[in-house]
C-alpha cells in the first residue's frame, strides 16, 4: 500500500515556492505576443492626434495600395458589419433617479474622436512595419473641436461637450448616505475639519503591454481570441452579448500567461474587439501588440478625483459625521466598470476603520477629453482611504492629539458593525494591527530619530494609515441591487484522474498572483496528495465553463471558496465509492490525510485507489453511483470581506533638494487566513510600491488642449528599486466569517494603504498640510523655499 | 535586406534582415526566443536585456545588424539545458518574480552586475544597479534579496561546493 502520507502534503500556511516560476525564470512563459497563428497579419491602429475632433473625411486609397497592406478598416466597415458599441456594465442612477448618461463608444470612431489615442482606423498588413508605414499615409481631414481635459472645468458653463446624451458632461450625480443625519451631526459639532484633496491620475503600466490575436475559422464559423485579459469569460460575454462578434459557443477566448494587470486588463477594449472582428473580415488571423506609448494613450487610467470633505468632531475628538463631495473623471467614454469605481467601490468605504454615525457622499462623474478611467489596483478604495486617513490625521493634529490615540478613540471595536454607507464589517481587530505596526516601526523611538535627523539638517516625519477595504467581490444579489450587470460569484471544477492526480479548472485568472501554487496548496492539503500531482487550469473559455476572473482581491476569498465547495463534493462521492470498496457503511468512512478509513478499524484505502476505482467502476453499483470523479461548484459570497491593517511610513527630506527618502515602511495587515505567506507578502510589497509611486512620483498629465504630456517612461515616473526601501511586514489575523477558508484577500492593500501613510509623514516633516500627490522633489522644494522666505521676512 | 551572422546561445546563426530590425525583434520573431521581452519603446524598462559579448545590452535599443559578428546570450541560454543558473534559482527561492514578464531582463541584468561588481553585493549597490529595469509587481523587495543570494551563489567557492 503506497499511501500518501501527510509528509508529502503542502499544508495551508506554508511558504512553499511557486510552481509556475520555472517557466518564467527560463524564458518559457507564454504571453500573448509570444504566440503566432499560421498566416497571421499584423494590425496597427491609426489614433487621433487631437483630443476632440470631427472626422470630415478619411481617405485610405493611397495607404491601401502600399506594400504588404491587407486591409484598412474604419468605423464605416464596423457599422456595415453591425458591430456593437463597447459598453459599461454597471448602471448608476443619479439622485434624480435618471440612469447614467452613456455616450456611444464604437471600437473605431464613427465621425468624432474624443481623446488623443482614440481609434480612427486599423491597418492590417503582412508586417508591423508595413502597417505603420501605411497608417502614416492615411489622409484624415479633422475639424478640430475645443477640448476639455481639466476635471475641474468639465462641468463649467460653456465647456466643450463630449456626448449629446450628457449635458454639461455629467455622467451621473449620485449620492450615498443620510444627508439630514449628517447635517445634524455637523450642527452639533465642536470642531469641523475641512480638507481639499486631489487624487492624482495614474497609468497602471503592467510591464507586459496588452496584445491580442483574433483568428476566425471559416470551417467551423468560429472565432478564437488570444488576449491579455484578467477575465477571459467576461471578455467573451461582452464581445458576444453586447458587441455581437459571435455567439458564446462560437467564440473561444484564451488569456495565456499575462504579465500583470492591476485592473487595466479587466476591461474589454477596442483593440481586441477589432482583432477578433477583422480576422473574419480579412480571412486571416490578426495580431496586435501594444507598444508602451500606445499603452499610455489608451489603457484605462486610474483614480483622478477632486474632493472637498469635512469631518465633524465632538469636544473630545470623537467623529460625529463625515461629509464628502467628489468629482470623478471618467475620461472620454465609460469603460467596462468605470461607473462602479467612484461610487460603490469608493463611498462605501468612507467609514474607514472608524465608528462614524453619519456619512453623506455626493459624487459627480464627468466626461473629459482624456483616456477612459476605470479600476486600477484598489479601485475606489485608495481614493476613500486617502481621504479618510488624511482628514483623520489633520483632525488629530488640529486637536493636538497623538495620531494613534485619535484613531484608537474612534475605532470600530465590536462586530458585526453596520456602517452608514452599506458595508457591514464582519470581523476585525484594528487596535491589534495598529499596536503591532507601531511596535515594528518603533513609533515610540521616532522623536529621537527626528532629533538626530535635524542634527544632520534633515526633516523627518512619520505617518500612519489605518486602511480598510472591501474585497472578495461580491454577493451577486447585493451587487445586482446596486446596478452591476453581472453576478460576482466564482466557479471551480475538480477533475480527479484515474491515477489519482488532479486538475482544477478555475474561473479565476492568474497574472502574477501565483494561483498555480496557492490553489494547488489548498487541494494538496485537502486531498492529502503532493502538490505536484495538482494542476491548475485557467484562462481558456473552452476548458473552464465560466468564471468572473481576477480583480478586487477576490481569487482567494471567492475563487478558492468555489474550489472548496467542489472538493466537498469530490470527497462526498469518493466516500460513497470507498464505502463499497471497504464494504462498510458510508457513514463510517472517514477521510483524513489522503486516506479513506473505516472508523474504529485499521482498514483504509488511499486516495489514488479510490480515484482509480471511480473510473474502473467494478466495485460499486453504477445504478446508484455514476462512474468517474469530477465535481463542479459555483460559490456566491454572502458578504464582502474586509481586509484591514495599519501601514506606517517614515520619511527623511533633504531641504536643499526636496528629495523625500522613505527610510522605513512598515505594513501590518489582517488578511484573515493566509494560504502562502511568501506570496501574500509579495502582494503587499508590490502594492506598497504602487502606493508609494502614487504618493511620490506618478501622475498622468494632460495639457489644456488634451495632449498627453506623460506619454512614456521618460515622462511618467515609475518607482525603481533605488526609490524604495526593504519593507517591514507583519500580519495579524481575524478569521473572515463569511467564507469557508476564512480568507479576506491581500492583493490591493499596499496600494490602498501606502499613499496617505507617505503623505502624512511628509506633511508632518514639512509642518504643512498643503502637500498634494505626487510629492515630487520640485514640489517639496518649493514648499520649503516658501517657508524659508517667510522665515527670512520675519527676521 | 542585410546579411548578418552571430552566435546566439552558443549556436551560429546567419540571416537576412531588414536593416531597421531591432535585435529584440530578430531574437523574438526570427529565432523564436520569446523569453526576451519588450515592455517599452524608450529603453527604460529593461525587459529586453540580453548579453552581447558578455555584457548586458538592451536589445530593444540596438539593431540586429549591430550585433553582427557578436555572441548573444538570452535567458534561454543562460544555463545548460535542464539546469538552472544560480541567479535563476535565487529568483525562485526568494520569490523575486510575480507575473514573470520583467524577470528574464532582471536575471540577465543581475548576472551582468555580478560580472561587473563581484559576488558580494550589498542592498544599496543592488538597488542602484537595477536602475535600468522596471518591475511593477514585486516592489523590488524580493528581487533585491534574490540578486544578493544569486550573486553569492555565483562565488566560485560556492559553486565548487555545489
Amino acid at each position: 500500500m503506497n499511501a500518501n502520507t501527510a509528509s508529502n502534503v503542502t499544508p495551508i500556511g506554508a511558504a512553499v515556492r511557486r510552481k509556475e516560476d520555472h517557466r518564467f525564470i527560463t524564458g518559457k512563459g507564454r504571453y500573448t505576443d509570444d504566440l503566432h497563428r499560421p498566416g497571421e497579419a499584423q494590425a496597427y491602429f491609426l489614433r487621433s492626434p487631437h483630443a476632440h475632433a470631427r472626422i470630415r473625411s478619411l481617405d485610405t486609397a493611397e495607404a491601401a495600395a502600399m506594400p504588404g497592406v491587407v486591409a484598412i478598416l474604419t468605423g464605416a466597415e464596423l457599422a456595415e458589419d453591425k458591430v456593437g458599441d463597447l459598453i459599461c456594465g454597471w448602471m448608476i442612477h443619479s439622485v434624480d433617479g435618471s440612469p447614467m448618461r452613456m455616450g456611444s463608444h464604437p471600437a473605431l470612431a464613427k465621425d468624432t474622436v474624443r481623446y488623443v489615442g482614440d481609434h480612427v482606423a486599423v491597418v492590417i498588413a503582412e508586417t508591423l512595419n508595413q502597417a505603420k508605414d501605411a497608417a502614416a499615409a492615411i489622409a484624415v481631414d479633422y475639424e478640430v473641436l475645443p477640448a476639455v481635459s481639466d476635471l475641474a472645468q468639465a462641468q463649467a458653463e460653456g465647456a466643450p461637450q463630449l456626448h449629446e446624451v450628457a449635458p454639461r458632461n455629467v455622467v451621473f450625480a449620485w449620492e450615498l448616505g443620510d444627508k439630514d443625519a449628517t447635517d445634524t451631526a455637523f450642527a452639533n459639532a465642536a470642531h469641523v475639519i475641512p480638507i481639499d484633496v486631489v487624487n492624482n491620475r495614474l497609468a497602471p503600466n503592467p510591464i507586459e503591454p496588452r496584445a491580442a490575436i483574433g483568428d476566425y475559422d471559416s470551417g467551423d464559423d468560429a472565432f478564437t481570441l488570444w488576449t491579455t485579459s484578467q477575465n477571459p469569460h467576461l471578455a467573451r460575454l461582452v464581445l458576444s452579448a453586447f458587441v455581437g462578434i459571435a455567439p458564446e459557443n462560437k467564440l473561444r477566448v484564451i488569456a495565456p500567461d499575462v504579465g500583470g494587470g492591476f485592473g487595466s486588463k479587466i476591461f474589454i477594449y477596442a483593440e481586441e474587439t477589432v482583432c477578433a472582428w477583422a480576422s473574419k473580415r480579412v480571412g486571416r488571423p490578426v495580431k496586435w501588440t501594444c507598444d508602451r506609448s500606445e499603452a499610455f494613450l489608451c489603457d484605462a487610467h486610474g483614480r483622478d478625483h477632486i474632493t472637498h470633505a469635512e469631518l465633524a468632531l465632538d469636544p473630545a475628538g470623537r467623529i460625529l459625521g463625515f461629509r464628502v463631495k467628489t468629482t470623478a473623471n471618467m475620461g472620454a467614454y465609460l469603460s467596462t466598470f468605470a461607473s462602479s469605481i467612484p461610487t460603490y467601490l469608493y463611498a462605501t468605504l468612507l467609514s474607514g476603520q472608524y465608528d462614524i454615525p453619519a456619512i453623506h457622499c455626493h459624487v459627480d462623474a464627468v466626461y473629459t477629453n482624456t483616456a477612459p478611467v476605470d479600476a486600477y489596483r484598489g479601485a475606489g478604495r485608495p481614493e476613500a482611504t486617502f481621504l479618510v486617513e488624511r482628514i483623520v490625521e489633520i483632525a488629530a493634529r488640529t486637536l493636538k492629539m497623538d495620531s494613534a490615540a485619535f484613531r484608537r478613540l474612534n475605532f470600530v471595536t465590536s462586530f458585526p458593525h453596520q456602517t452608514p454607507v452599506i458595508m457591514n464589517y464582519d470581523a476585525g481587530d484594528y487596535a491589534a494591527s495598529l499596536d503591532k505596526a507601531l511596535e515594528l516601526a518603533d513609533y515610540a523611538g521616532f522623536p529621537a530619530r527626528k532629533t538626530e535627523a535635524e542634527r544632520r539638517g534633515k526633516l523627518r516625519g512619520i505617518g500612519l494609515s489605518n486602511y480598510i477595504e472591501a474585497c472578495g467581490i461580491a454577493p451577486s444579489a447585493a451587487v445586482g441591487s446596486l446596478g452591476a450587470g453581472v453576478g460576482l460569484w466564482e466557479s471551480a471544477e475538480v477533475r480527479v484522474n484515474p491515477t489519482g492526480n488532479v486538475e482544477v479548472l478555475t474561473g479565476s485568472h492568474s497574472h502574477g498572483q501565483g494561483h498555480e501554487t496557492t490553489f494547488a496548496q489548498l487541494v494538496s492539503s485537502r486531498l492529502g496528495i503532493p502538490m505536484d500531482q495538482v494542476s491548475i487550469v485557467h484562462g481558456d473559455t473552452d476548458k473552464v465553463q465560466f468564471g468572473m476572473g481576477t480583480y478586487g482581491s477576490r481569487s482567494g476569498a471567492v475563487g478558492m471558496s468555489a474550489i472548496v465547495k467542489a472538493l466537498d463534493k469530490v470527497e462526498a462521492k469518493a466516500k460513497k465509492i470507498a464505502a463499497h470498496m471497504l464494504e462498510a457503511a458510508e457513514g463510517d468512512i472517514e477521510f483524513k490525510d489522503g486516506r479513506f478509513s473505516v472508523a474504529g478499524t485499521d482498514r483504509w484505502l488511499g486516495f489514488a485507489e479510490v480515484a482509480l476505482n471511480a473510473y474502473v467502476a467494478h466495485k460499486f453499483p453504477t445504478s446508484e453511483i455514476e462512474p468517474g470523479l469530477k465535481e463542479g461548484a459555483f460559490y456566491d459570497p454572502t458578504n464582502f470581506t474586509f481586509p484591514a491593517g495599519c501601514h506606517v511610513c517614515e520619511v527623511e527630506i533633504d531641504p536643499d533638494t526636496g528629495v523625500t527618502q522613505i527610510v522605513n515602511f512598515t505594513a501590518v495587515d489582517d488578511f484573515g487566513v493566509v494560504i502562502n505567506p511568501m506570496i501574500v507578502e509579495g502582494q503587499v510589497h508590490g502594492g506598497i510600491a504602487q502606493g508609494v509611486g502614487q504618493a511620490l512620483m506618478e501622475s498622468v498629465h494632460y495639457d489644456a488642449d488634451g495632449q498627453l504630456v506623460t506619454g512614456s517612461f521618460m515622462d511618467y515616473t515609475m518607482p525603481r528599486a533605488e526609490n524604495l526601501p526593504s519593507f517591514r511586514i507583519g500580519l495579524t489575523q481575524t478569521r473572515c466569517p463569511s467564507n469557508p477558508l476564512g480568507i479576506k484577500g491581500c492583493g490591493e492593500a499596499g496600494a490602498i494603504a501606502a499613499p496617505p501613510a507617505v503623505i502624512n509623514a511628509i506633511t508632518m516633516a514639512l509642518g504643512t498640510e498643503d502637500v498634494s500627490m505626487p510629492a515630487t522633489p520640485a514640489k517639496v522644494w518649493q514648499i520649503i523655499q516658501a517657508w524659508r522666505a517667510v522665515a527670512q521676512a520675519a527676521e | 535586406m542585410t546579411s548578418i551572422s552571430m552566435t546566439v546561445n552558443g549556436r551560429p546563426i546567419s540571416a537576412e534582415v531588414e536593416p531597421r530590425t531591432l535585435l529584440v525583434e530578430f531574437l523574438r520573431e526570427n529565432l523564436h526566443l520569446t523569453g526576451t521581452h519588450v515592455g517599452c519603446d524608450t529603453s527604460q524598462c529593461g525587459a529586453c536585456v540580453v548579453h552581447l559579448d558578455g555584457a548586458a545590452v538592451k536589445s530593444c535599443t540596438m539593431l540586429a545588424v549591430q550585433a553582427d559578428g557578436g555572441a548573444v546570450t538570452t535567458i534561454e541560454g543562460l544555463a545548460p539545458a535542464g539546469r538552472l543558473h544560480p541567479m535563476q534559482e535565487a529568483f525562485r527561492e526568494h520569490h523575486g518574480l510575480q507575473c514573470g514578464f520583467c524577470t528574464p531582463g532582471m536575471i540577465m541584468t543581475a548576472v551582468d552586475m555580478v560580472a561587473r561588481l563581484g559576488t558580494e553585493l550589498d542592498e544599496t549597490t543592488i538597488r542602484e544597479n537595477l536602475d535600468g529595469n522596471l518591475c511593477r509587481c514585486t516592489g523590488y523587495h524580493n528581487i533585491v534579496k534574490a540578486v544578493a543570494a544569486g550573486a553569492h551563489a555565483m562565488n566560485p567557492a560556492a559553486l565548487a561546493a555545489e
